[in-house]
């Protein structure tokens, strides 16, 4: 069991990878791998019952990203596992690579392909129903945008969610209230989500979603039996670039050298203090 | 002549053009009006956009009917999602109930270049092509967009228009000359009668360019821009087939299903026509900028004309 210090040095390490591999590969949804860092280091390194080893294991935890599009920071954890070599990550988006934008299971650790908003949670009903059927104790985990609620396939997959009553499957919404226009209240109000998941069946439960603390606990903590489990993450976009933090604009954006230079040092500076911890 | 332009930041400032004087257009969005270049539009004409939010579905649907009652609503999202994701939206609402509905598919064919497959859309002129009362149409430069563009905010007709991200280099000289009315394609060049190459939208220039090349190497072609896909111009087809007997056609899209196939599928009771047709296999597509990978393909102007060297053999 890494200790909260650990993951939080193993977040800001994938969020120095990942700006490093946008900044190289002249692409990437920056502003979105940020805001879930901590999700996705918190889940591998501490939650998912999944290895490199046991990936094709029928009884794993499955973990489907339905915001597809944050795809680097995912590559970064993976590689970090060992499903692959770090420096397959050098051909990211380059011609003939299978690491494109966004997550396909050609890439080892990835189950299903994701990209186009609002599959995910459909694809997590499905695979949590499988496990029901088959009596297998595996747990499914999904990671949505909160502009991705905007999608009605998101509402059909919750309502279904709801129905057979799936408490082997955890969504969690990374709550950084912007998507690519602007503010998600603005562009489509989706609020109060808490209350509609609840309404849908499901337990919330509303984190910080860059707190490593409250994310271990609240992923690792066993669902209420017959229910689906949605984790409302507040989180910021951006986090970890001072500059980029709750930008809209930074939803896609490519750092510029003296951008990518002054991110790198705010990273290294939270690097270096928590190794001093 | 000028350098060229982007279709979207053309139909950009056509619609607010027409949207100015006509109150009833309006721009439909699904987090994609900075993509689809409306950021213009929503500056001029704030109250004649309508944020639908992530919900390609529903942006169709409420479109219809607002359509309805009304309101011309052009509904822009990336044309994998729109033609895709909303298919039966466009096939019930819009096509079969005949509601006066424009639908802009952005960043068409390949231009997602390594977002991969989700973002592509190399099945949209198959599946378009197949629903009746819905026009369909691939322009290849800025006046043609333009005109285009400005035809569609007069028409009563469901119609979807397919562009790309390029900035398309000018081919015509102006807007009449580019485009007149919808099943009206056009003769852009015409050297001889060795072979008829067709093709549209952004992949047309390429088409021109391998004209262009294969004149150098003593291959007389003629190129077709097939910019209204539907209706299509069977007269025109059948004129350029009396003088070629040979043609290729060369689409961002999938071999199956899209222009290629329409231009077949026209000839083909003449019996007396051959149609090559250049396009996406069909198999998962290689990543890679959108030029490396029309190479990989052999759909570059490069390729095409060696390709039409051999089948000229
Ligand atoms: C069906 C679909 N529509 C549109 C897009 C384009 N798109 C990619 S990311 C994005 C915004 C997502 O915002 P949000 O869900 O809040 O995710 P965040 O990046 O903020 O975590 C959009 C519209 C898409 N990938 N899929
Ligand atoms: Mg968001």
């Amino acid at each position: 069991m890494a200790t909260t210090r650990e993951l939080e040095l193993k977040a800001a390490e994938m969020r120095k990878a990942t700006w490093e591999m946008i900044y190289r590969a002249k692409t990437g949804h920056t502003g979105s791998d940020l805001s879930c860092a901590d999700i996705l280091v918190a889940l591998y390194n501490q939650v998912l019952k999944q290895t490199p080893a046991t990936f094709t294991d029928p009884n794993r935890d499955r973990y489907i990203q339905s915001k597809g599009h944050a795809v680097e920071i995912l590559y970064n954890v993976l590689a970090d596992q060992g499903y692959f070599p770090k420096s397959d990550l050098l051909t990211y988006s380059q011609f003939n690579s299978p690491y494109i934008g966004h997550p396909t299971n050609h890439i080892n650790g990835i189950e299903l392909n994701t990209g186009s908003l609002g599959h995910g949670l459909g694809l997590s009903v499905g695979v949590a129903l499988a496990g029901k059927l088959d009596h297998r104790d595996y747990h499914v985990y999904t990671l949505m945008g909160d502009g991705e609620q905007a999608e009605g396939s998101v509402w059909e997959a919750a309502m279904s969610a709801g129905n057979y009553k799936l408490d082997n499957l955890t969504a969690i919404i990374d709550h950084n209230r912007l998507q690519i226009s602007g503010p998600t209240a603005d562009v489509m109000n989706s609020e109060p989500l808490a209350d509609k998941y609840r309404a849908f069946g499901f337990d919330v439960v509303e984190i910080d979603g860059n707190n490593m603390a409250e994310l271990v606990s609240a992923l690792s903590t066993t669902n209420t039996p017959e229910r689906p489990k949605l984790i409302l993450a507040d989180t910021i976009k951006g986090k970890g670039i001072s500059f980029a933090e709750n930008q809209a604009a930074w939803h896609h954006k490519v750092p510029t050298a003296e951008q990518y230079q002054q991110g790198l040092d705010e990273l290294n500076a939270v690097i270096g203090g928590l190794q001093n911890e | 002549m000028s350098k060229g332009a982007k279709a979207g930041d053309v139909i950009c400032s056509e619609l607010i053009d027409a949207a100015t004087k006509n109150r009833d257009i309006l721009a439909v969005t699904s987090d994609s009006r900075g993509s689809a270049s409306l950021n213009p539009f929503a500056a001029a004409l704030p109250d004649q956009l309508i944020e639908m939010g992530i919900a390609e579905q529903n942006s169709v649907t409420v479109s219809a009917g607002m359509a309805h009652s009304g309101k011309r609503p052009f509904v822009f999202s990336p044309a994998s999602f729109l033609t895709m994701r909303s298919i039966e939206q466009v096939k019930d609402d819009v096509a079969y109930s005949n509601t006066n509905v424009k639908l802009i598919g952005i960043s068409g064919g390949n231009s997602y270049s390594v977002l991969g497959a989700t973002h592509h859309s190399l099945q949209d002129l198959a599946i378009t092509r197949a629903i009746p009362n819905l026009q369909v149409y691939m322009p290849a430069d800025q006046y043609q967009t333009a005109a285009l563009i400005q035809y569609l905010t007069q028409s009563a007709q469901p119609a979807y228009v397919r562009i790309g991200k390029k900035v398309l280099p000018d081919i015509y000289a102006d807007e009449a000359a580019a485009f007149t009315k919808p099943g009206k394609g056009n003769v852009i060049y015409d050297k001889g009668n060795d072979v008829t190459l067709i093709s549209a939208g952004e992949t047309l220039s390429i088409a021109l360019d391998a004209a262009q090349q294969l004149e150098q190497a003593g291959i007389h072609a003629k190129v077709v821009d097939l910019v209204s896909i539907k209706p299509l111009d069977v007269d025109l087809l059948n004129r350029m087939a009396d003088q070629t007997h040979h043609f290729v056609t060369l689409e961002e899209h999938s071999i199956y299903g899209g222009l290629g196939s329409a231009v077949a599928e026209a000839v083909a009771p003449r019996g007396d026509t051959k149609v090559d047709i250049i396009g996406f296999p069909d198999e998962p597509v290689i990543a890679g900028t959108q030029d490396e990978v029309f190479q990989y393909y052999g759909m570059d102007a490069a390729s095409v004309v060696k390709k039409v060297q051999t089948w000229l053999q």
